[in-house]
């Protein structure tokens, strides 16, 4: 660390400041914003997965009592397309309009919009709009959209294939030459519906020249920028919040059609509007995550050691492409593969396809959690190919410690590693020498019990913008923050991060307190407000707000605390060297007692009748972060399970992990993090998966049939840290967001696939039910008894 | 979200609500709400009319009748019946699926007799209800009906209740000495409803061997079922884990099993044999005491 000496709160569980007013039902969320004369937006959507739109009949709609307007695409074009942040090379775009014009492209795909004095009235209204539709024939399946004759989603490009993305390295066909051992498996990475608590909601008023628009977004400064400039207004005119945000697992990280219109109706209507989407709305019409089928191909040697790595991939990236999309599959996925792994060889091939399916962007982990999940599964299936033990396997391929940073065949540099150390402590912690007794206790129950582990690295900390700009991402990677200290002493801080859950009004507090010498309690950290904000943020999303806000938060607090002690050295009569600037006071080295007050030195920085010569009053700093390198936080998760014989259902018995992100600010918020992620990550392994007919029908479509799993379906997690600092950032952190859900999908999968070993089984696609598992059992021949 | 506007009325007793259900075109009477609710949100029923019978105190009791019947209101919550002393001691089987239905918000709100009369074919109440062999008293124009549980579940929700019949109570009669229940579920992941439910109710002669075995399934098939193969298999058999899996093995016999996302009908019918198994032991071990 830099000028902060002895960090007295970062490292300390310190309780969230945020929890009493979330507990307690004090936050203000979007829906909660009420305004005079507020009208509501609902929108129409397609039943539809593919038709023509060839007339709408709005006349009905216009008289039912309350209704204040009625919309189709063509008459709202003045909102102008949704934006595509990231370019491939070679990719097909496609126009995406907020409301569909000319054909519906999925089930949801919005076709009218309807505002009324009150929700029932546009429901009402929105029921009477008679829509004629010319169903057209439906692709939902990614690899089937680039088969000869599908149906091509966007009539003006010639094929449903929006880019081939290559990433290779090393002389791969050697490789598969030299191997003495090549194992493939398909691998499926089943489509998830992300599930924020908080639906979305968007409120917009109008006023004076200026719109002020309420988003439960994770990017208030994009959809301000995206917003000003669709609707034709100066940014400056244009104030995005973010208020209380309850989760968004990148389902958040959109300029979505119902922010421009609403924001377009209020500016066109003059007066409030507010749109709160419904929860099976949200199913169709917000995001979904994942979808790849890959074929993985391992080359190695019988010893274990990898030769290379082929893999191709068909990425279902639905009807449109969303702000992202293109950036998941791609720089977030194909890149990070390797992991922890020395790879001589590799290639791999990414072809993004559109269907007539919900758009898909990122959810929690975002490429990396199908990355390290394609390597895991083809780690275990090589392990047993050769009969060698999985962690030895995985420990047999490190990068060793001395390497770093390293090269990675990919094409990055990983920043610090140490993958043994945590690898063990994960071993000790599951009682994995011990597992086989176990085992065969289980057996004697006439259950099938295993263990599974997967070993990690995750790219964090996006982005360097030099990095961002070559990999086509169409904005800057870096962070804001402003530190203001008011005369009485009392501290903000404005972050340009915006949290919607991660406790950053916590961590942040903890950053600049170290620096400000005073207790987090003085400190307030605001955020989420592009016209408080320090200029332009970024935003929250992969795992970057620590590593790359956190610590613009720390440099501007640096500043801060440098005009601290010039000011003290000035007023003490002292070397600025010999000033100490600790709990709450500022004094010489060595005599404390003749301190000065934090507030005495923000005071004469406000009266300014007493300061350095050339000195400017005031006491704030504002600094823009850019990171040089993006961080890799690693670990070793291991997951237990143990499966009834009789029904094939899936007992999580005992979960381990050791996960290292670097230096931790608040370890409660770190376990936190963790906690939800292997949970989510679980529910990929055992429950979720958006399920579609043939025709585009979502068959899950609510939390009826979609299982998100709650805390009876979670044992208790037993975890522990490595720390291995980075030298990209003066914090040495790295980022914990996502380890959870990239680390937890992996190892359930392995435990469950190594439980069923002994009857053969070697792989079984996601999510792993019971029924599909007492097939597998019962094909296995040992099912009945 | 409910667009749709209806009147809400708040009988006193059973008789004047069973009156408003006759003078109301589209009436639905309401209880603990978690099942028409639901309904009425997603556009699926537009009453003209709910008819709230939670002012009727008296359909809230459970009493023992003198000759040891046991009469549950229909407007008893599953979280009152689970906690029920003489139900417990009693109707094992009852409060045990009573326990696992829903969550507790559920549990707090929902009552045995709405679950009866929406008749959910993956609700979990159904199942000791026909293992107990429970009378259904409703109220209707013409006076009470007594409905026993076996004529009572037709189909998916589909009844023998007729559209003007109000369920006052549920009369399940006194359990024989030696006797044990037991509900054991699958529970849909999301939903929690019963993918397969089975209820058992076993009774034990002096010499231990079967007398009675009442075996009810839940959540398999369009309407709850007594699983009579499998009963006949079991008595007069010494209860053992021989006779319990041979008699288990005959619990989805002739059934056309529900398939939905979370079962394939093969799947269910798998289910249903290795839950009334497990059923079936816990409550021959309850019967031995």
């Amino acid at each position: 660390m830099t000028a902060t000496t002895s960090p007295t709160y970062i490292g300390t569980r310190l309780a969230r400041k945020e929890d009493p007013r979330l507990i307690t039902g004090e936050g203000t969320f979007t829906d909660d914003v009420m305004l005079q004369g507020m009208a509501y937006m609902t929108l129409v959507r397609s039943p539809h997965a593919h038709a023509r739109i060839l007339r709408i009949d709005t006349a009905a709609a216009k008289k039912e009592p309350g209704v204040v307007a009625v919309l189709t695409g063509t008459e709202l074009e003045a909102t102008g397309m949704l934006p595509v942040f990231i370019t491939v090379p070679g990719m097909n775009g496609s126009k995406h309009m907020p409301i569909a014009t000319d054909k519906a492209r999925y089930a949801g795909d919005a076709v009218a919009a309807v505002v009324a004095e009150s929700r029932d009235a546009a429901k009402r209204a929105a029921d009477l709009i008679a829509v004629d539709y010319e169903p057209l024939p439906v692709v939902v399946d990614g690899t089937k959209a680039l088969e000869p004759g599908a149906p091509i989603v966007h009539e003006e490009l010639s094929s449903n294939l929006v880019f081939t993305y290559p990433v290779k390295g090393g002389d791969i066909d050697k490789a598969f030459k030299d191997a003495e051992v090549t194992v493939t498996q398909r691998i499926v990475n089943q489509r998830l519906i992300p599930n924020a608590m908080e639906p979305r909601a968007v409120t917009a008023k109008f006023e004076a020249g200026e719109l002020t628009l309420w988003t439960s977004t994770q990017i208030p400064h994009f959809v301000q920028l995206i917003v000003a400039l669709n609707l034709g207004l100066g940014q400056n005119r244009v104030r995005v919040i973010a208020p209380e945000v309850g989760g968004g697992f990148g389902s958040k990280l959109q300029v979505y059609a119902e922010e421009l219109l609403v924001g377009h109706l209020s500016k066109t209507l003059g007066r409030p509007v507010k749109w709160t989407e419904e929860r099976r709305e949200g199913y169709l019409a917000t995001i979904h995550g994942r979808d790849l089928v890959e074929n993985v191909e391992i080359a190695a040697k019988k010893d274990g050691t990898i030769l290379g790595l082929r893999i191709r991939t068909v990425a279902n990236l639905g009807a449109y492409l969303q702000a992202f999309a293109p950036g998941i599959p791609t720089i977030l996925h194909a890149f990070i593969i390797p992991g922890p792994y020395k790879i001589p060889a590799f290639d791999v091939e990414v072809r993004g396809v559109y269907t007539n399916t919900t758009p898909v962007d990122a959810y929690r982990g975002a490429g990396r959690p199908e990355a390290t999940f394609a390597m895991e599964r083809i780690m275990d299936r090589l392990a047993d190919e050769i009969g060698m033990d999985p962690a030895e396997v995985r420990r047999k391929n490190f990068i060793p410690p001395d390497a770093f940073p390293f090269n990675t065949i990919s094409g990055i540099t990983y920043d610090s590693g140490d993958y043994e150390p945590a690898l063990d402590r994960a071993l000790a912690m599951a009682d994995y020498k011990g597992f086989e007794k176990r085992r065969a206790e289980a057996k004697a129950r006439g259950n099938y019990r295993g263990i599974g582990l997967s070993t990690y690295v995750e790219i964090c900390g996006l982005a360097p913008s030099k990095a961002n700009s070559a990999l086509g991402v169409g904005w800057g990677g870096y962070e804001s923050a402003r530190i203001r200290v008011h005369a009485t002493g009392s501290v903000q801080v404005f972050t340009g991060t915006s949290p919607h859950g991660q406790g950053h009004e916590t961590s942040w507090s903890q950053i600049a307190a170290d620096a400000l010498g005073v207790s987090p309690n003085d400190i307030e950290v605001r955020h989420g407000d592009t016209f408080e904000s320090p200029g332009m943020g970024v935003g929250t999303f992969g795992s970057r707000s620590l590593a790359v806000g956190g610590i613009a938060v720390h440099k501007a607090a640096e500043k801060v605390r440098e005009k601290v002690v010039q000011i003290a050295a000035h007023l003490l009569e002292a070397s600025p060297a010999d000033i100490v600037v600790e709990n709450g006071k500022v004094f010489v080295r060595g005599v404390p007692e003749k301190a000065k007050n934090f507030g005495d030195i923000s005071m004469a920085a406000y009266l300014a009748n007493n300061l350095p010569d050339g000195m400017e009053p005031g006491l704030e700093a504002t600094v823009y972060y850019d990171p040089p390198n993006f961080t890799f936080p690693f670990g070793t998760h291991i997951a237990e399970v143990e499966i009834d014989g009789e029904t094939g259902s899936v007992r999580i018995v005992k979960y381990s992990a050791c996960d290292d992100c670097g230096r931790q600010i608040n370890p409660m918020i770190v376990d936190g993090q963790l906690h939800g992620g292997i949970v989510q990550g679980i529910g990929q392994a055992l429950y979720e998966g958006a399920v579609y007919d043939d025709n585009g029908q979502l068959l899950s479509g609510s939390m009826m049939e979609y299982h998100v799993p709650s805390a009876e379906d979670v044992p208790s997690i037993d975890l522990d840290h490595t720390v291995t600092l980075t030298n990209t950032n003066p914090l040495g952190v790295k980022g914990i967001g996502e380890a959870g859900t990239i680390g937890s999908t992996p190892a359930v999968v392995n435990a469950v696939i190594d439980a069923l070993s002994p009857l053969g089984i070697k792989h079984i696609d996601m999510p792993l039910t019971p029924e599909k598992l007492w097939r597998a059992i019962r094909a296995a021949g040992e099912g009945r008894r | 979200m409910i667009t749709h506007p209806f009147t809400y009325q708040t009988p006193a007793t059973i008789e004047e609500a069973v009156q408003q259900l006759g003078r109301n075109g589209e009436a639905k009477v309401i209880a603990g709400g978690h099942s028409l609710l639901p309904l009425i949100k997603l556009g699926l029923s537009q009453p003209e009319a709910l008819i709230d019978l939670r002012k009727i105190a008296s359909l809230r009791e459970i009493r023992t009748e003198p000759d040891g019947a046991i009469v549950v209101g229909a407007l008893a919550t599953h979280r009152t019946i689970t906690h029920d002393q003489t139900v417990r001691a009693k109707l094992a089987a009852l409060a045990e699926a009573a326990g696992e239905v829903g969550d507790l918000q559920v549990r707090a709100r929902g009552t045995i007799g709405g679950s009866l009369a929406h008749a959910d074919p993956a609700a979990d109440e159904p199942a000791p209800t026909l293992a107990y062999d429970a009378i259904i008293r409703a109220i209707g124009p013409k006076g009470r009906r007594d409905i026993p549980a076996r004529d009572y579940f037709k189909g998916v929700f589909e009844t023998a209740l007729a559209a003007n019949e109000i369920i006052a109570e549920i009369r399940f009669p006194a359990p024989a000495g030696r006797t044990g229940g037991a509900y054991a579920k699958f529970a849909h992941p999301a939903s929690g409803f019963a993918v397969t439910g089975v209820a058992a109710v076993i009774t034990l002669a002096a010499d231990g061997t079967v007398e009675r075995a009442a075996i009810a399934v839940t959540g398999a098939a369009a309407a709850a079922y007594r699983a009579t193969q499998a009963e006949k298999a079991l008595t007069g058999t010494k209860g053992d884990a021989k006779a319990i899996a041979d008699a288990s093995a005959k619990a989805a016999d002739g059934i056309t099993a529900l398939a939905d996302l979370a079962a394939s009908a093969e799947y269910r019918k798998n289910l249903v044999t290795v839950y009334a198994k497990r059923a079936i032991q816990r409550a021959v071990e309850r019967a031995k005491g």
